[in-house]
């Protein structure tokens, strides 16, 4: 019933959506005074709402890094929490503005949902935990697992993809939020829990005795995570598009919160700095924005190894490494097109 | 002996012998009377014997009150992590709401429990103002909880937790039963567009799940309205429940209505009144003490359904409740969350139910036999 449902509803969503797309997205925002932003409704490190109700996590920061961009100020976002099946109906139907929510850019998505992915933030891989006791040490022997799933993910489309490649059968118990997975694994209600490894080590860390589960080696899938804005606005997914560049590059330039007000004071040696931070050309008017966006991006939130180790590094409970995620120029693939 | 000492007749009462009352005797009666009723007790006490001791060392003995984060719970105890729901309380309770404004949450609850001792309580001193004041708080909550007037506006995405609760379950059972009833008429009417305008309304909601009106009302809208307009996702989930909730209200007044022997209808026209005037005096107090089990019933079930909501994005308590769980410093407390939230929905819930019981009983007229 769900599923036939949300197939109906993402039929109308792709039948209108091309009247329905707003051609001017910035303008609506900045009248707005405030940024729709489809997040999760709850995901360890990504984005989760504090005791105060703030909202908090690496997709979080990019929302509000966008917000500083075009708003002028991070604070200025409404975060529209979102299921795996209701982020894209959002965001198409005009209830949020652009959408970070660990989200696999797939073609599908990007052609036949008419989204427009925004550069990759965070790349991650599907991978299994299970029980140390069931004595598995490799996802092959897997064959007849009862294996706990969230639907409308692709993940879901992986597992099924993989277990057919191997000539092995299992049974899904499907669930609908990461919260749900950890309490129905710890349940025993299945033998394997499969999502994202970022997930996977943030679950396995919330289990009651965490040495007694592992993560299987194999990691099945590619997942190139990153935000989206629907089709129709060009100039918007400019704007989503080079934030994130920015927030990348600055890293690579090694400008940070802490040292932006320095070194972007004035014109400096470095002139890939000088573009980053407006005081040389002005890369802001090519996105309908204002020679500092950059700045009060850095000043606000920071660039992208301050929001990996605030939220997911190794110094969190999710104590995840850089890994594929670190600078090209340190061995990641994180290498975002330069601004000028 | 000193037998001989009472007249015939005048002997005083004996008491009872002693294994007909007494403890004994209603262990024996209720619990030992046949060897089935013995075993299931045997099995009983064995199963509370089980879970009761457990129980109360996880949730009391052995748990932890406070603390910063699931990790210093555990340290200080093996059981349930209270500290969690101690940090998070403000945000079960008010949702978003800011900080500085939830006084007016405060106040909009205290007014609304004013509100409803008169229309509750039938003997409630200075009743006829207080049954004003009823009236009117809805646009008082209305002004408190949205500010405007001299207030700071909060916007509805703010809402959340158990106000969310409160403000939707609330505003579908006080909206729900009038326009059911005034369905449940027109379904019985003789004018042709109206009864059929009824039918159909009532056959349509009845006939959609909730879950599908709210995606409805949550996405759908949106591409049917005019591009611009923006309709608050809050009232458009109101609209939704009050109309799904009015069906159903619908359909138990109706069976109450269709419950009155005819004669009530005929003695109310050969009385001369008119239709409104009979429904009034005469029909629907009758109809509607008939439904009550009825009426409660939905409103019960409205209230649960609405955390529903938590699938188009709007955080009612569970949806607050599964939001901190994704907090790295509380993950993994799904049980202390969960068991937090039925307290919750239970004691509104069981109130709603013995309320009706109440009334039930103060309004029996003696047709039960």
């Amino acid at each position: 019933m769900i599923k036939s449902l949300k197939i109906a509803v993402i039929a109308v969503a792709l039948s209108v959506a091309g009247f329905s797309a707003n051609a001017a997205t910035l303008d609506d925002v900045q009248a707005r005074g405030e940024l729709n932003c489809v997040v999760t409704t709850g995901l360890a490190g990504f984005a989760a709402p504090d005791e105060n109700g703030r909202w908090d996590g690496f997709d979080v920061d990019f929302c509000r890094a966008v917000a500083a961009a075009v708003l002028g100020d991070g604070e200025k976002v409404k975060f529209v929490p979102s299921t795996g099946k209701t982020r894209f109906t959002l965001l198409n139907s005009g209830e949020g503005d652009i959408l970070f929510r660990n989200t696999t850019e797939t073609m599908s998505r990007d052609a036949d949902l008419k989204l427009t992915f925004l550069p990759i933030n965070y790349y991650d891989g599907q991978g299994f935990l299970i029980r140390r006791d069931m004595g598995i040490t490799s996802a092959s022997d897997l064959n007849g697992a009862s294996v706990c799933i969230q639907t409308g993910t692709t993940t879901e489309l992986n597992l099924a993809d993989y277990f057919r490649a191997n000539g092995m059968s299992y049974e899904p118990v499907n669930i609908e939020t990461n919260e749900e997975g950890i309490a129905n694994y710890s349940g025993n209600r299945c033998d394997v829990y499969t999502t994202d490894a970022s997930g996977l080590a943030s679950t396995r860390a919330a289990l009651d005795d965490p040495s007694a589960h592992v993560i299987l080696p194999e990691i099945i899938s590619k997942e190139p995570l990153g935000g989206a804005v629907r089709h129709g606005d060009d100039q918007w997914a400019d704007i989503g598009k080079w934030v994130v560049n920015a927030i990348i590059n600055a890293e690579e330039l090694g400008v940070s919160s802490a040292n932006v007000g320095e070194m972007c004071a004035a014109a400096g040696d470095n002139p890939s700095i000088n573009r980053l931070c407006g005081t040389e050309g002005d890369a802001g008017s090519w996105v309908g924005l204002d020679s500092k966006w950059a700045v009060r991006v850095l000043e606000q939130v920071g660039n992208y190894g301050e929001i990996f180790e605030r939220h997911i590094g190794p110094n969190t409970p999710l104590a995840l490494e850089r890994g594929l995620n670190a600078q090209w120029t340190d061995g990641g693939i994180l290498y975002a097109a330069p601004i000028r | 002996m000193e037998q001989a000492a009472y007249k015939p007749g005048e002997h005083p009462d004996l008491p009872p012998p002693s294994d007909t009352v007494g403890p004994i005797a209603w262990v024996r009666a209720n619990l030992l009377s046949s060897p089935t009723n013995i075993v299931l007790t045997v099995l009983s006490i064995w199963f509370l014997y089980e879970i009761i001791p457990a129980t109360l060392d996880w949730a009391f003995l052995d748990a932890a009150f406070t603390g910063e984060s699931r990790d210093e719970c555990r340290a200080k105890a093996g059981g349930a992590c209270w500290a969690f729901i101690g940090e998070r309380f403000n945000l079960f309770t008010y949702g978003f709401y800011p900080a500085d404004e939830r006084w007016r949450i405060d106040l909009a609850f205290v007014l609304l429990c004013v509100a409803l001792l008169p229309v509750l309580w039938d003997r409630c001193p200075l009743r006829k103002y207080g049954l004003y004041f009823a009236c009117a708080f809805p646009f008082v909550a209305g002004w408190l909880l949205l500010g405007g007037f001299g207030l700071t506006p909060v916007d509805t995405d703010e809402f959340g937790g158990f106000m969310l609760t409160l403000v939707i379950g609330i505003t579908g059972i006080t909206f729900s039963l009038p326009i059911g009833i005034i369905l449940a008429l027109g379904r019985q009417s003789d004018m042709l567009i109206v009864r059929v305008f009824s039918i159909w309304f009532i056959e349509f909601f009845r006939g959609v799940p909730l879950i599908t009106l709210l995606f409805v009302a949550s996405t759908m809208l949106n591409y049917f309205l005019p591009t611009g307009t923006t309709f608050d996702l809050l009232l458009r989930v109101l609209i939704m429940v009050t109309l799904f909730a009015s069906a159903y209200m619908a359909e138990v007044i109706r069976g109450g209505l269709q419950a009155l022997p005819r004669g009530q209808y005929e003695a109310a026209d050969s009385m001369g009144l008119k239709y409104w005037t009979s429904m009034r005096l005469i029909i629907l107090p009758q109809a509607l003490k008939i439904s009550i089990p009825g009426i409660v019933n939905t409103f019960i079930g409205l209230y649960k359904d609405t955390t529903l909501v938590i699938i188009i994005g709007l955080l009612d308590p569970l949806g607050v409740g599964r939001s901190s769980l994704a907090d790295t410093k509380w993950t993994g407390l799904s049980n202390e969350m969960y068991l937090f939230v039925a307290i919750f929905f239970f004691i509104s819930c069981f109130g709603m139910s013995r309320y009706s019981l109440y009334l039930e009983k103060k309004l029996a007229t003696g047709h039960e036999r």
